[in-house]
């Protein structure tokens, strides 16, 4: 057993205990990171920060909501969004976060991309990344079926379709996944469990790797330097912090962040006030109706690039080319196949893999919006093939890079 | 300088995915319907100026009004209750205490004349094929047809409340409140729910509206939509230009042109706003303060920044 003397002040009684002063030098003050950073390097606070405003907005809206098929659409239009003080704030703060977050993701993981962030040592934190993607997918889906609209409920009833596997007919699994043959009680019960308490236990959890995963490869710089960090923490601490390579977690770092995060809250509450309609799609206030199939249906924004790759094949093929889409990001790390961490602008061939997949990616995006005809249909098909095939290129592009000397 | 240079680029490529999957897409799904500001240029304009004194005997005398219609100001009570009205009718004919103001007067003298062609619901009421609109059209009481009609409209204009009386309650009733319920405003198609002291009193209302949706249902092919949450599912602009003429949007559909007045479809808006959106001026006026507290929250990181990172370069 340790050793406690009578503590001094709360500090040392404290300290005796939890180790406040190792923990607050191990997490903040002597956890080095790069000083060579941008604006973009925030974005995982951005990230943090908003998905607060989603669990502090939803912790709200539970006291309200009602997993009903009969009230679950009038406790969120009526009692939420007129009855209850504020609910109308925390709505559209939920639903707005819930849609800007995925902006913010997707820059953060095109960062990523650009500048070689999941090599070379940070594998794991590209796949906790992905594994974060995926769980905060899983619960926007979720959280979609919850007002229990028309898209809530024709979105259901085509993403739980998937599950059948096309020419498998696996329709046992689907209805497996409903609770019914049709989205009814028992799947929005299910949901509603889902995204509020298994999938945010998933998204804390993976945060933690996420963070951790960081902790000993340390964070990457917009330079792909290679940094002695031992040495210019030494410089840090020896009071050369103009030359030292390296600046303290806190408060060099997060101010910084607090500075991008100050200024992306003006934007954000500028779209929770004046600009919420592009998160909450107008079908969706049409109440459920298993008899009425909208004229269009297309999932939120953020899943578009995903669905047009399944969208313009036959069936089982486009499950395949789905599938291919859902992991393939996973496998970057081990795909490029250079050593070379640095700026794609740097890069051989590779940087004009990653413009041509940006752009092919907001191309899928759009088309998977339109109706699939025409033009449209075929844009949307050329893009799904350009997507698979740039991935199919990449080891191969990469395998040729020239080593770059820095 | 980078940072603003890579800023731009963020911005750009997250503004053309924005343009591409809203006002592109939306665009490419919904037809535009531009709406002629409720003019309604396909009727004759009016002619004749009318008498309100005369037309107050052919209201309730030879023009037949009173036998179907209710027009409680002028104390002439409706002919049969809501429910065996529809079931009679298909729908509860308007009482047209508010008809003068609701509805555009080159509307109201066209209507009395062709229902059928006025609401442009021909197509459903052809008869040739035996459907005859339940509103049969006035052909004069013997003398001027068109002086006459003029003389109806004049009274019904002159027994309406002002315009600026015209709550914008009053102008969703009389023009949609028959055939669409909105639940959040507890209206029904019978009227507003009151509240009740006796479950069976509730239960005997309910079964009232029931059976009114019954018949509405089997006069217009399905039961007309609830409009609680319209202003947000369809929008102002839709709303307006559908109520205009339905046919622009639905080619057959069985609603006919309701006939308002530019200046009552701002009310009906206003209304739907009022019960789909009632936190609008609340949202507003919170908006600002907040927007206040992020820009001097965002002043004061900026500030700290500068602080933190002045000992690092």
């Amino acid at each position: 057993m340790a050793h406690f003397t009578k503590a001094k002040s709360l500090h040392d009684w404290l300290n005796q205990r939890l180790a406040v002063d190792t923990l607050r030098r191990v997490l903040s003050t002597e956890y080095w990171i790069p000083k060579n950073i941008n604006f973009l390097w925030a974005m995982g606070m951005v990230i943090a920060v908003t998905f607060g405003l989603l669990l502090i907005s939803g912790i709200f809206l539970l006291m309200y909501y009602q997993p009903n098929v009969d009230l679950a659409f009038d406790s969120v239009n009526y009692t939420i969004m007129q009855e209850v003080g504020y609910g109308w704030l925390w709505r559209h703060i939920h639903g707005v976060a819930a849609s800007v977050v995925f902006l913010i993701i997707y820059i953060h993981m095109f960062t990523g991309i650009y500048y070689g962030s999941y090599k070379n040592g940070r594998e794991m934190i590209w796949i906790s990344g992905m594994l974060l993607f995926v769980a905060f997918s899983a619960e926007a889906f979720s959280g979609y079926m919850l007002p229990w609209g028309q898209m809530s409920y024709w979105a259901g009833m085509v993403i739980t379709n998937l599950f059948s596997m096309g020419g498998l007919h696996m329709d046992g699994l689907v209805e497996w996944i409903r609770g019914d043959y049709v989205p009814s009680q028992a799947f929005l019960n299910r949901f509603f469990m889902l995204h509020v308490l298994l999938i945010p236990l998933a998204i804390l959890g993976l945060i933690g790797l996420h963070f951790g995963a960081l902790r000993i490869p340390h964070v990457n710089n917009q330079d792909g330097e290679k940094i002695d960090f031992k040495a210019e923490s030494k410089k840090y601490l020896s009071g050369d912090k103009v030359h030292a390579k390296v600046i303290r977690f806190a408060n060099d770092f997060i101010s910084k962040d607090m500075m991008v995060v100050g200024i992306y809250l003006v934007f954000f509450f500028y779209l929770v006030f004046y600009h919420y309609d592009f998160a909450m799609d107008p079908v969706n206030f049409d109440p459920a109706n298993g008899l009425k199939t909208p004229t269009h249906i297309y999932p939120e924004w953020y899943f578009l690039w995903s669905y047009e790759i399944l969208r313009p094949f036959s069936t089982n093929l486009g499950l395949i080319a789905f599938a291919f889409a859902q992991v393939i990001f996973f496998l970057l790390p081990f795909l490029d196949r250079s050593p070379n961490a640095i700026p794609a602008s740097r890069r051989g061939l590779f940087k004009y893999w990653f413009w041509a997949m940006l752009i092919d990616m907001i191309i899928l995006t759009a088309m998977g919006k339109v109706p699939p005809e025409g033009l449209f249909s075929a844009i949307g098909f050329y893009a799904a093939l350009v997507f698979i095939g740039l991935w199919i290129v990449l080891p191969f592009i990469t395998k040729y890079e020239k080593k770059f000397k820095g | 300088m980078k940072e603003l240079f890579i800023l731009a680029v963020v911005t750009a490529f997250t503004l053309v995915t924005y343009y591409l999957v809203e006002p592109f897409a939306h665009s490419q799904m919904h037809k535009h319907v531009e709406g002629e500001g409720f003019a309604y240029k396909d009727l004759p304009a009016l002619t004749k100026k009318g008498d309100a004194t005369r037309g107050k005997n052919l209201v309730a005398g030879a023009g037949g009004c009173t036998g179907c219609h209710s027009i409680e100001v002028a104390g002439m009570p409706a002919p049969m209750d809501a429910v065996s009205a529809a079931q009679s009718f298909g729908v509860n004919p308007p009482d047209l205490s508010n008809a003068g103001i609701v509805f555009d007067p080159k509307f109201l003298v066209s209507l009395i004349k062709n229902p059928a062609h006025t609401l442009n619901v021909e197509h459903k009421f052809d008869p040739a094929k035996g459907k005859i609109h339940p509103m049969p059209p006035f052909y004069g009481a013997g003398g001027d047809l068109d002086q006459e009609v003029a003389d109806m409209v004049t009274y019904l204009q002159s027994i309406a409340v002002k315009k600026e009386e015209l709550t914008p309650t009053m102008a969703f009733q009389t023009a949609c409140g028959r055939c669409h319920a909105l639940h959040y405003d507890k209206w029904t198609q019978i009227g507003k729910k009151p509240a009740f002291k006796k479950k069976q009193d509730e239960l005997a209302f309910d079964t009232q509206v029931l059976d009114y949706q019954d018949a509405l249902k089997k006069y217009m092919g399905t039961l007309p939509p609830d409009l609680s949450m319209f202003i947000r599912s369809r929008g102002e602009h839709y709303i307006k230009t559908f109520v205009e003429n339905p046919q622009s949007y639905l080619k057959g559909t069985a609603m006919p042109r309701v006939g308002v007045s530019a200046e009552s479809a701002e009310k009906v808006v206003e209304h739907l706003e009022n019960v789909g959106d009632s936190k609008r001026h609340e949202r507003e006026e919170v908006g600002k303060y907040v927007m206040i507290y992020a820009i001097i929250f965002a002043i004061f990181a900026i500030l700290w920044k500068r602080e933190v990172w002045r000992d690092l370069h």
